[in-house]
């Protein structure tokens, strides 16, 4: 403890910004940098897929089907005789942009709502906090299966169908922070210049409630992945050849008495990559808590 | 000087479950250009709300002005629309609060803030606003104001955003500045800078200052008329000197007995007004201050007094008669 004060007193710690300041806080709490190094590892694998893949994910080889893991193949081939470990570094890069989009589509979304809710307050919140309500209502996966059933199935409709379902779940979060915050001073010293509405919100509520937005996206981001992987299991999700892991994992099911690889990597896969996205995101709840902020 | 400011009869009432709080309650008064008007009064007397209303900055609901007028440069600030209050807001009237440690935005630099004021009125570019922006954190007295531009606001202590807040006020010389206790929350040393800092600065700019406090000595020292306020309505109104040196409301006169003086032997003992504030929900028919007044009389209870003049410009609200 000593020893972090003595650090917080050199002058050079002052220039470095918000975000050096946060990644100090989080590098001390270990479980949260084993989230992050998890998380980087899996956005590198999904950026640099083409690099880091030994083979082509879509190459077949029914003579080598099932084979066990090998120098060659080092997480065994499945039952068309496709590289595993290539099929999971591809398979990063559906479940990471499920999870932005999903992630996107519940904050571009759900925060505006949340936001305009709570700041005009009285009818308006009234009325958009029961919509919010029934929404919250329905459980997410029902919600989702319901809309894949309208929508199709599909990838792009599986993104459309988490991501609406995580909309109210925004729209809440926002909706509280900007009741704590919309009574502070500054916003009235805001009005009290002539600021408009939307320059209010954008300009003061917004950044202000970032926070707690920040952590629920990642945590949301496992549950993204996690739902992701569910649909695709019940074969809702990408349309076969796709590398997804839900999808590999409901193939490799029928063989796991024969060839245990084939289900296990890809779900080990999708318990570490959800492990790292939560540890992460509790790591971040801590590093942004305004009450531990000197 | 011509009348900057006109308040007329202004009733600002708060709906809530328990009843309509008549915060502020007919309530008049004028404001010379280039003059400071002190309004005293206990918490909860309506000092603050009188002079959110004048930028309509009361919240609805709960709050609502229901009556009045309010005439800015012959304008009736309660009439005119949202778009306009607007320009009016931080250009020609601006606003210092309570709070220097929540009245600035944690999360922006305050070169930042003081721009937005900036921006927002008098259209500047970046370059611009910047030099402006460093002229004020100067003007206010911020030493090194171009490493401190870039500052957050928990860099820097209470006096200090106290400064910038003003530095914000200030920033598009207006013409009327209300000052709502801006010293209430800092240090005794650093209150009378403060004070000094508005005192100088709206004097050279020859702004008009609404100074809101419950510290006599602060009204004592920095303005030149006072309005004392009870229960959502003016007491006493007059030049600050005559106010102090003949009070004429027995409230004002509490409140004057009630504070401790250089002048006084030190044995002497403070005396105290009887009582509590009343409940503003449910306002006896005559005078507010009757229950904790020591001049009461039989016409108190049923008729209320309306501001009468005493005086050279001197007013009070009040049936007895008092010795000068």
């Amino acid at each position: 403890m000593a020893d972090s004060r003595l650090q917080i007193e050199k002058p050079e710690r002052k220039e470095r910004g918000p975000v050096w300041d946060v990644f100090r806080r989080l590098s001390k709490r270990i479980t949260a940098m084993m989230g992050l190094v998890i998380v980087v590892v899996f956005l590198l694998s999904a950026l640099f897929a083409p690099l880091l893949a030994p083979h082509d994910p879509y190459e077949h080889s029914l003579a080598d089907k099932l084979a066990t893991p090998s120098w060659d193949y080092p997480l065994g081939r499945d039952e068309l005789g496709r590289c595993i470990l290539s099929r999971i570094i591809y398979g990063a890069r559906i479940s990471l942009l499920i999870g932005l989009i999903v992630i996107s589509i519940g904050i571009f979304v759900g925060v505006p709502i949340g936001v305009v809710s709570a700041y005009f307050g009285g009818k308006v919140d009234f009325i958009v906090q029961r919509f919010v309500d029934t929404m919250l209502a329905f459980p997410g996966i029902l919600l989702a299966l319901l809309l894949i059933a309208m929508l199709g199935v599909g990838l792009h409709n599986v993104m459309i169908a988490v991501g609406i379902s995580t909309i109210p779940i925004y729209a809440r979060l926002a909706r509280s922070s900007v009741l704590a915050i919309k009574s502070r001073q500054f916003v009235e010293a805001a009005r009290s210049i002539g600021s408009s509405h939307l320059r209010i919100i954008l300009q003061h509520l917004i950044p202000n409630s970032l926070s707690p937005i920040i952590v629920q996206s990642t945590l949301h981001m496992a549950t993204a992945i996690l739902w992701a992987a569910g649909l695709g299991f019940l074969g809702l999700g990408v349309s076969p050849p796709t590398a997804e892991w839900g999808a590999m994992l409901n193939g490799g099911r029928l063989y796991i008495r024969v060839a245990y690889h084939v289900a296990t990597f890809p779900g080990l896969m999708i318990f570490v990559t959800v492990l790292g996205f939560n540890l992460l995101g509790d790591g971040l709840r801590d590093a942004l808590d305004p009450r531990l902020k000197t | 000087m011509g009348i900057l400011l006109q308040v007329r009869d202004l009733k600002t009432y708060f709906y809530t479950d328990a009843g309509v709080v008549k915060a502020v309650d007919g309530v008049s008064y004028d404001l010379k250009e280039g003059e400071t008007l002190g309004l005293v009064g206990e918490s909860g007397c309506g000092k603050s709300v009188s002079a959110l209303s004048i930028l309509r900055l009361i919240a609805n609901p709960p709050g609502k002005i229901v009556g009045g007028e309010i005439f800015f440069e012959g304008k009736d600030l309660l009439k005119i629309s949202e778009k306009e209050i607007r320009n009016i807001r931080g250009n020609h009237i601006a606003m210092i609060f309570q709070e220097p440690m929540t009245s600035l935005n944690p999360v922006l630099t305050i070169g930042l803030q003081i721009g937005e004021a900036l921006e927002l009125h008098r259209n500047m570019n970046k370059k611009e606003a910047r030099e402006e922006i460093l002229r004020l954190l100067r003007m206010v007295g911020i030493p090194d104001p171009e490493r401190r531009i870039g500052d957050y606001p928990h860099q820097f202590s209470g006096g200090m955003r106290q400064r910038v807040m003003i530095a914000m006020a200030l920033s598009c010389n207006p013409k009327l500045l209300i000052a709502d206790e801006p010293t209430t929350a800092v240090d005794v040393t650093i209150q009378a800078q403060l004070l000094e800092v508005v005192k100088e600065l709206t004097s050279r700019l020859g702004t008009a200052v609404m100074l809101i406090t419950h510290n006599l000595g602060v009204v004592a020292r920095h303005v030149n008329r006072m309005a004392v306020m009870y229960a959502g309505r003016i007491v006493e109104q007059g030049p600050a000197a005559e106010v102090y040196a003949h009070p004429q409301h027995p409230y004002t006169i509490g409140l004057l007995a009630s504070v401790p003086r250089l002048d006084k032997p030190r044995k002497e003992r403070l005396v105290p007004i009887d009582g509590q504030p009343p409940n503003l929900i449910l306002l006896p028919p005559g005078c507010s201050f009757m229950p904790r007044c020591s001049y009461r009389m039989e016409i108190c209870s049923k008729e209320r007094p309306e501001l009468r003049p005493v005086g050279d410009g001197h007013f009070t609200a009040c049936w007895a008669n008092m010795e000068r």
